[in-house]
Parts: C-alpha cells; structure tokens; sequence
C-alpha cells in the first residue's frame, strides 16, 4: 500500500483551475519530486497534501486513511510535516528553543503547564536527535534569524522531523540559495533519505538536486500531470522535453 | 544548561544575568516604605504601580508572549474591581474572597469573550475587544441599583486579613496593606514566570513568532490564543480586585476604554518583550501622573510626548534597552 494516494484531486479558485484531475502515488520510503514550470500548480497540489486548504474535488488518502477534510492539526498529528518556499521559522528564538517547541509538541506536552525531570531530559534527548541528524549542534545556541539562509532552512527542517513525520513535505528546499547552500540542503535531504528511510515529497526547481536525489518525478504543467516516471524516463521524454525542460535551458 | 524559567522569561532579550533584574525589582520594593517617602513619595503611590504593574503584565502575557492585541483590557480591570467590591458589600467581609470574587467575574466574562474572538486576527481582534471594553463600561454604567452607575461603587473596606494564628490590620496601617499588596503581586507574577517557562507558555511565544509554523507543528491555535485571554483576563481581574481594595470604591472608569489605552502605553513604554517591563513602565506612568498632575491638568500630554520619545529611541521599551545594554 502507497503512503500517499492522490487520487484525481482539483483545486479551482473562481474560474481558473488551478490543480485539474492530478492523481499521484508515492511509497513508503520513497523520495518524490514534483517540477513544472512556474504557475503549473505544484504550490497549490502541495497545499492540498498538507492540508492548507482542501481540494474542490477528488480524495488524498495518507496511510490508509482518507484526510482530504482534515486539519492541518489532525493531519500533523498522524505524522504528516511541511516546510514552506519561504522558511517558516521562530525567528527571534535560539535553533534549540525552534526545536524545543516541536519536540514538546510532538511528546503532546503542548499544554502542560509544568514537566518533570524525566520529561524533560525526554525533550532534551528529541532536540539533541534533530540537531544530530540536521548537523545544526554548534549553532544551537545562536537566533535562527541570525543564521544564514541554508542553515535556516535546515532549522525549518529539523523543526518538522521532530514530529518524527512518516511524510515530510518540502516546498522548494534549496529556492534561493547559492551553490554551496544547495549542496548542503542536498545533502541533508539525502540523508534523510537514503539513512533514516523518510517519505519524502518535494517541490524543486534546481534540476540537478531533482535528478540526482529522486526515486520518481511527476511533472506537472498548467495544472495537469504531464508525465511520471523515474529519472531517466522522465529526461529521455519528449513530452516533457517540448513543454518543459526545452523551454528552461 | 541555564534554566527553564530564565530562557523563557527573557526571550528575545537575554541578559546577561537574567536573575539580576529580578533580584533588583524585589529589593527596591521590598524597601519602598523606607525610601519611597524620603523622595517625597507616599506608599500608596506604591501600591498604585504595584496594581498597575500587574494588570500591563497581564495584559503582557497577551501582547508580549502570545502577539495578540487586546485594546479593551480595562474591561476585566474594572470588572475583577467591581467584582471585589460587589463581594465585600454583599457577600462576606473577607479580602481573600474578594480577591475571588473579582478574579471570577473577570476571568469568566473574559473567557467567554475570549472563546468568540479566538478565530480574529490583528486589527479585527483589537476592535471587537474594544467594543466588548464598551459595552462592559456601558452596562456597568448604566446598572445604577447594583453597580452605584456614575457614582461608582461604595459602602465596602478592605477586612483584616485573619490567619488563624494572627490578624494583620491592613484596613488601617497603610504599610501592612503595601505588603499584603506585594505577596499578591510577587505570587501573581511568579506564576506567570512559571507558565511563560512551561512547554504551554513556549507555545504562546511560538503563536506570536510564527502563527504558521505553529500550526504545522500541531499547536491548536485558536485554542492556545483563547487560552492564553483567559489566563491573561484573571490576571488582570486580580489587579482590578487589588485596586478596589487600594481605593475602598471602585468605578466605571476603571472599565473605560481610556484606561486600556494606558495598559498598553505602560506595557510599550516599559518594554514587552522584557517580563518585567510593563511594572516598568506603569512605575514610570504612575510617577509622572503623581508630579506632572500637581502642576497642570494637562498631564496626559506630556505623558504622551514621553511615550513618543520612549518609542522613537528605545523600541525595546526603557527596560529592554536596559537589559540589551549590560549584554555581555
């Protein structure tokens, strides 16, 4: 069974169709990208997944479970995470304390009003984890806002594995970054990948991040699927080649 | 690892010695009956900052630590005073229960309130608390066979606080009263040390950094925004039922809109984003009011330009710029 199961989602505003009749299976523990040209309705086929709002027709399926009215709460709660094209993090607090509110909420320590010692050497042992697997340690005890734009992504990133998320979202990880923050992003991305068996779905621009760190490709153009397949075939399509990797290089 | 209580507490400004401040505040009001009237002073100028101080912190739980705006705080002010009065006219002769009394009618008013406007965001959250202030002043107003109307409420003291071991006459000596007022205030404020610390209080501060990111991480916002209104409405009763027993009356004003005006300049001038700004500022604002009100009537202008200036020059507020000044 798929861990993600799309099945002919659309999302209409007023008139424009934004997202037309998309279905899309992704496996447990599979790393898919989705590419298009601008306007062609990633964002939106993302929002949808996450639950910013819900589709105007058609059903996603997480797991087993249908969730295509849920909440972002409820949805986060069965261990779905997001990260956004433009980081979204708590700027004005150290990496730690980004970290600290995640672990707390996913522990479901959210409303308590007090902890213990065992509790709280539980939350500490979480951030430790995501500040391991993320290589954030030596800038724990600095701002995020202060950090530089890679680094903050990885504190984004780190900030949604603490839900220990059985799907992790990324929405155009390395947008705006320089070649070596790419590279660092990249990395990341394939660590999570290849050692810690993360179902990943990701939205990319950066084609050879998209070639080299994907199990699959859907290709979306003016909101409809145009091709999916692995790497290679996706390269070696004409389809895809005449609407949309000829047209950007 | 410095502690839970501190890094909460002092986020985003954090000094260098985040007990230093704590320690500071205590020791000067611990000892206002002391200095206070060798500057001239008089202690129940004290007491007034020390409910004042109270009621912008609690208030601050809400526009610092959650990034909320509520314009209409007045309203569970007056109401936590009314509340007390109401309890000491016709209930029982009892200061502990006054303190209840008036902590409910605010805390529950204010919660119900709360519980309609937690879906409102920014300036659409600011006026509809607004017309609740209003509407809250308007009945309490107009209910002249309960609440006395313009004339505001008489007919009550504060009773001697009995312990059961002993009595302490807080209705006459003035100085056993200003401490009985900072045990209230000292418990009011270590508490909301407490809850600022606490995994919930990470939360709020989480809200106001970034609603988004809150919300994909799992935190009920909504939730967590009404929560904390509530939280921050008892406290402000408190320091309401407080300022009834200062005064022995309690009125309409202290529902008025205006008053919700000086909460948030006390709160801004003193610094937000600093746990003990607001007593800062409502110090600051007390004091000025005090000296600049004996020379011309037209005190609230100047309170006014000061505030502009504090604004303009210390973003921070007086005391986060003194806390980012002794960094490192």
């Amino acid at each position: 069974m798929s861990m993600l199961d799309i099945r002919n989602v659309t999302k209409q505003f007023g008139s424009l169709v934004a997202v037309n009749s998309v279905s899309m299976q992704v496996a447990a523990g599979e790393l898919r990208a989705i590419i298009g040209p601008n306007g062609a309705g990633k964002t939106t086929f993302f929002n949808m997944i996450s639950g910013f709002f819900s589709p105007t027709a058609g059903d996603i399926v997480f797991d087993g479970t249908t969730v295509t009215k849920l909440a972002v709460a409820e949805r986060v709660a069965m261990g779905m995470a997001r990260t956004f094209q433009i980081t979204e993090i708590f700027p004005e607090l150290t990496v730690r304390e980004n970290i600290r509110i995640g672990v707390e909420s996913a522990l479901g320590l959210r409303q308590r009003f007090w902890i213990g010692a065992a509790q709280k050497a539980a939350v500490n042992r979480g951030i430790d984890e995501a500040l391991i697997l993320t290589g954030l340690t030596v800038n724990a005890d600095r701002l995020v806002g202060e950090l530089s734009h890679g680094d903050q992504r990885a504190a984004e990133i780190a900030t949604a594995l603490t839900l220990k998320p059985r799907l992790l979202l990324l929405d155009e990880p390395t947008a705006g970054m320089g070649e070596h923050e790419t590279y660092a992003v990249a990395n990341l991305i394939r660590r999570l990948h290849k050692n810690s068996a993360y179902t990943i779905v990701l939205i990319e621009h950066d084609m050879r991040v998209v070639f080299n760190l994907a199990d699959k490709i859907t290709v979306l153009g003016e909101g409809k699927m145009l091709a999916e397949g692995t790497p290679d075939e996706i390269a070696a399509n004409p389809i895809v080649q005449e609407a949309y990797l000829g047209k950007a290089e | 690892m410095s502690t839970a209580t501190t890094t909460a507490v002092t986020t985003p400004v954090m000094p260098a010695r985040p007990w230093l401040t704590t320690a500071i505040i205590f020791a000067a009001l611990l000892t206002v009956p002391v200095w206070l009237p060798m500057l001239g002073g008089y202690t129940a100028l004290a007491g007034r900052v020390l409910v004042l101080g109270l009621a912008a912190m609690s208030f601050n739980l809400l526009l610092g630590f959650t990034g909320v705006m509520s314009f209409g705080h007045a309203a569970y002010f007056g109401l936590g005073a009314y509340g007390a009065g109401l309890t000491l006219k016709y209930i029982a002769p009892s200061t502990p229960l006054a303190m209840v009394g008036g902590v409910l009618l605010g805390g529950i008013l204010g919660s119900l309130f709360g519980r309609l406007i937690a879906q409102r965001r920014g300036v659409y959250f600011a006026m509809v608390t607004v017309a609740f202030g209003q509407i809250a002043f308007y009945v309490t107003y107009s209910w002249d066979s309960l609440t006395g109307g313009y004339d505001g409420l008489r007919g009550f003291s504060r009773a001697p606080l009995n312990l059961g071991f002993t009595t302490i006459d807080i209705t006459n000596n003035s100085t056993y009263f200003y401490y009985f007022l900072l045990f209230v205030f000292a418990v009011a404020t270590g508490l909301q040390a407490l809850l600022l610390a606490s995994p919930f209080g990470r939360t709020l501060v989480a809200i106001r950094e970034n609603e988004r990111r809150a919300r994909f991480l799992g935190i009920p916002i909504e939730r967590h925004i009404w929560m904390s209104f509530s939280i921050s409405c008892c406290f402000t009763a408190l320091a309401g039922a407080l300022y009834a027993l200062l005064n022995n009356f309690a009125d309409p004003m202290g529902l008025h809109y205006s008053l919700s005006g000086e909460i948030v300049i006390m709160t801004v001038m003193g610094g937000m984003r600093a746990f003990w700004g607001p007593l800062i500022g409502a110090a600051l604002f007390v004091v000025l009011q005090d000296y600049i009100s004996s020379m011309t009537v037209n005190w609230m202008s100047f309170v006014g330009l000061i505030f502009v200036l504090v604004v303009l020059f210390f973003p921070r507020g007086l005391l986060g710029m003194l806390q980012k000044g002794t960094e490192k």
